[in-house]
């Protein structure tokens, strides 16, 4: 059988070669935004320096929540963003992390060493199992049934009375790391939560840029001629709702972990669309999109909140600018001050 | 006489209560250039999606290179070497040509799923794909966003994409889709020159590009074969000038 | 099992579905016509109530209220899609989720400046505040027969206002392909602007008849919204028929399962596992039915588009 001979033979000129490289990637590649990013992790590793220097550690609690949920919306941009999947049920592989932590601590295991990777692979196993049926349907369709799973964990929680029931779970302390770290202390809490929101970014960078990232990038674009040209675009999409699911489970231990309390509030489909809302202000599909978001949503939260009873209504009218001033949320609007 | 790649065999389609595939049995060559066509309405697209793997027949099998693949899905096709292009383009609108090729190349590269390392630069890749995009005439458009080339220049790269995961078939849909005369004219001089590096299923409405590329030529209407055989065979097949020309004589009559 | 109790909740069912098919109806069009998500949907129904029970409060006439709080809130409504809700048609739905959740949030809070945070009683009209015995043994409130009957009304005209006027013409036509009527010459400006504004005044009397039942206060939008968006993805979207199809079943599934699920726990295991199991196999009811319509008809049941 003949078959068509590689386009390496072919040779485009080496001029048109080097200028292919050159052009690579586009829309597919993301970077890490050194420049900007890491003054910026420079400020936030000062922070409780800062804050204990003024005497006002509270607000070393309130980042570290802030960095959780980042956590948390950058693994939902991962599925939504970069792969169009738009599911509204994320909230509760956030909340199933959070409650494998609640559970392990009140049966006597403390040790983060074990119950953060079990809430990851908890999570990773319902997102698995949640996945598996939800890909099967598409556009609003998925939206329903991602939604209806998450309600379903949510009402199966609410029953539990081993678990607290409605009333949830409280943590009898923080998990132990050892190596003479205490998690207790909210500037020690708040450099580990730092670290792995830094090194999930890091993850989910290397992870969109290669040939994976890629492929889901591009199942987002055309998903039936990806089909066409050869990917499994279903297995695709299942692994990265499946990681985006550990992820998710990951930010649940911490937010277990910060807040010393899980309840099954946690996986209502509001803090789903909490967690969308976060995702499209900072802008879908880009790789700082969940943080901005995050850290936009929960800052003005805060800031409007200490102003104002009435800081829904300024929130509200801050996210209606973005949507109509911002096509493409927060990060979007930094192709256009780039020039370029 | 070459062997049989594609071997279409009594294929059955059918919606509610029309048979728009109808005890299909069409064999095409390896190396052959080989063209399916038929008025309008009478199921090559239908066929098509079944052959790709898009629609499911009711009945009949379908073997290409020695495999049964009527049960595979479309993706699967693809790795055995049966590629497609599509009647409406379907590229990938946001991403530059030379992107778009990578991507299909990239598909049949077989090296797994790779998660850590950076997929831009696997320069043999794109290296394999400019070459590709330059041997469909896009190679001076290698940086250009795909959804903003002219409408021929998307068609030659619709075929790009097909020809990127290394076909042993290329089912081809009206490739001249909404194409002038110097466009068609590029398109002919493409596909006369995969001839020999990939085996071409042909549908096409244009009857001169059609009698002047394909070697043999399947006439379908109302979902069944009623002719296969050469150009020359077909032009003067009674039952396919029935079919063309009739309707033809009757507006002339009226 | 009482037939009694039988009919009781069936006419319970029939009632909140009816109430859901009102609130169904706008969003399945707004999402079949100018394809448009929009959660301040149970914003509307919200202001709705807020008017009615204000306005029925000062006048002291229940129907005044309905009434004139139908209006305003259709006119709020016709403000809200000239002014910013337009923008939106265009954007994909991730922006309207956003935009609209936006105006959500705003809404609640303007509600809760000016009626603050507890909720506001709204009585039904005292003529209808007793019970009518319908057969012997069956009593059943007055004012639960009043809702059925505006439904049943509303669902008529709607089912007149569809089939046999121009603009019922136009919006079938915009929900099954919005390009070919907008070239056959549809005004699509004028129209979307109706079809919301009609909207809100179905979500107002919703809201204006629930109220007496329900607690009329901030955020009751949102719960009974979830609902309302199960009911157009099982009935299919862009249909009224299906909204009415779909909120039927969700009506009786939702009230005859909270009825029957715990019962039937009741029987088969200890009392202490049917409480707790019992309420929340019940609440997820609904999401089974939906799960299981979207399995045998991927579009629901009547879906508008070919």
């Amino acid at each position: 059988m003949t078959r068509i001979a590689s386009g390496a033979h072919l040779v485009a000129r080496p001029i048109e070669a080097e200028r292919a490289a050159e052009r690579v990637g586009g829309l597919l590649d993301h970077s890490l935004l050194s420049r900007a990013s890491l003054p910026l992790l420079v400020l936030l590793a000062a922070l409780p320096a800062v804050a204990g220097a003024f005497n006002e550690t509270f607000y070393v609690g309130v980042a570290s929540r802030i960095l959780i949920f980042a956590l948390a919306a950058t693994s939902l941009n991962l599925i939504l963003g970069f792969g169009g999947m738009v599911s509204f049920g994320h909230a509760a592989f956030v909340g199933i992390g959070a409650y494998a932590v609640g559970i392990l601590m009140n049966a006597g295991v403390a040790t983060a060493w074990i119950a953060w990777p079990v809430a990851m692979l908890a999570s990773a196993l319902f997102a698995l199992l949640i996945g598996a049926v939800s890909l099967r349907t598409k556009g609003v369709y998925f939206i329903m049934i991602t939604l209806a799973f998450a309600q379903m964990l949510y009402y199966l929680m609410v029953s539990l009375k081993a678990y607290g029931g409605e009333d949830g779970l409280s943590l009898s302390a923080r998990s132990s790391l050892g190596l003479g770290l205490d998690l207790g202390s909210e500037a020690t809490f708040y450099y580990v939560v730092l670290l792995l929101v830094m090194a999930t970014i890091v993850v989910v960078q290397r992870l969109l840029n290669a040939r994976f990232g890629h492929a889901l990038q591009a199942i987002r674009e055309n998903e039936a001629r990806m089909a066409a040209i050869g990917f499994p675009v279903y297995r695709h999409k299942l692994i990265a709702f499946t990681v985006a699911g550990a992820m998710a489970g990951l930010a649940g231990a911490l937010l277990a972990n910060q807040s010393g309390f899980v309840s099954p509030a946690l996986l209502q489909w509001s803090q789903s669309g909490m967690l969308m809302i976060m995702v499209i202000l900072g802008g879908v599909g880009q790789l700082y999109g969940g943080v901005a978001g995050a850290v936009v949503f929960l800052l003005l939260e805060e800031v409007l909140a200490a102003r104002t009873i009435h800081w829904q209504f300024g929130l509200g009218a801050a996210l209606l600018a973005v949507v109509l001033l911002a096509p493409n949320g927060l990060m979007g609007l930094r192709r256009k001050r780039g020039a370029q | 006489m070459s062997a049989v790649l594609l071997h279409v065999d009594g294929l059955v389609k059918r919606f509610g209560g029309l048979t728009a595939t109808d005890h299909v049995h069409i064999e095409v060559r390896t190396g052959e250039v080989h063209a399916l066509i038929g008025p309008n309405g009478a199921g090559k697209t239908t066929l098509i999606h079944q052959i790709s793997g898009a629609i499911a027949p009711d009945k009949g099998r379908i073997r290409f290179d020695g495999v049964d693949v009527t049960e595979l899905p479309i993706h699967r096709r693809v790795l055995f070497g049966l590629a497609r292009s599509y009647q409406i383009t379907s590229v990938f609108k946001r991403l530059s040509v030379l992107d778009n090729v990578a991507l299909a190349v990239q598909a049949c590269d077989g090296r797994g799923r790779r998660f850590w390392r950076a997929a831009s630069a696997e320069r043999a890749r794109y290296d394999e794909a400019a070459g590709v995009a330059e041997r469909v005439g896009l190679g001076g458009r290698l940086g250009h966003v795909a959804g903003l080339l002219a409408h021929g220049e998307q068609r030659q790269l619709e075929v790009g994409l097909a020809l990127a995961t290394r076909p042993k078939l290329v089912l081809l849909d009206e490739p001249m889709a909404g194409m002038g005369p110097d466009e068609s004219e590029r398109m002919v001089a493409l596909l006369q020159s995969l001839r020999g590096a990939a085996t071409l299923l042909l549908v096409e409405h244009d009857m001169n590009a059609v009698f002047r590329l394909a070697d043999r030529v399947s006439t379908l209407v109302s979902g069944k074969v009623i002719a296969c055989g050469t150009s020359d065979e077909i032009r003067n097949h009674p039952e396919v000038k029935r079919a063309y020309l009739g309707d033809e004589a009757e507006e002339a009559a009226a | 099992m009482n037939g009694i109790l039988i009919v009781e909740q069936s006419l319970n069912g029939l009632q909140f579905g009816l109430m859901l098919f009102l609130l169904a109806a706008g969003l399945t069009l707004v999402f079949g016509i100018m394809d448009m998500i929009n959660l301040a949907h149970g914003s509307l129904y919200m202001i709705g109530a807020y008017l009615i029970a204000t306005i029925a409060a000062a006048s002291n006439s229940f129907w005044l209220g309905l009434l004139a709080g139908v209006a305003g809130t259709a006119l709020i409504g016709l403000v809200l899609e000239v002014t910013v809700l337009r923008r939106l048609y265009q954007r994909d739905h991730l922006a309207q989720v956003l935009g609209t959740f936006a105006i959500l949030l705003m809404s609640n809070e303007t509600v809760r400046m000016i009626w603050g945070s507890q909720p506001i009683p709204l009585s039904p009209p005292l003529a209808l505040a007793g019970p009518i015995e319908l057969l012997p043994g069956l009593s059943y409130p007055a004012y639960r027969l009043l809702i059925i009957g505006v439904g049943l009304f509303v669902a008529l005209l709607l089912y007149v206002l569809v089939t046999r006027t121009r603009f019922g013409m136009h919006v079938r036509a915009g929900a099954a392909n919005r390009e070919m009527a907008l070239s056959m010459g549809v005004n699509v400006q004028r129209l979307f602007t109706a079809v919301f504004a009609f909207g809100a005044a179905l979500c107002a009397i919703a809201g204006g008849m629930l109220g007496p039942l329900l607690a009329v206060q901030v955020g009751m939008g949102e719960s009974i919204l979830i609902l309302a968006f199960v009911v157009i993805v099982i009935g299919g979207i862009g249909s009224i028929r299906g909204a009415l199809i779909g909120a039927l079943l969700v009506g009786l599934v939702d009230t005859g399962g909270r009825m029957l699920i715990p019962m039937l726990f009741g029987y088969l295991m200890s009392p202490d596992t049917a409480a707790s199991a019992g309420p929340a196999v019940a609440s997820i009811l609904i999401y089974l039915l939906m799960a299981g319509v979207l399995f045998c008809k991927p579009q629901g049941l009547f879906p508008a588009r070919g």
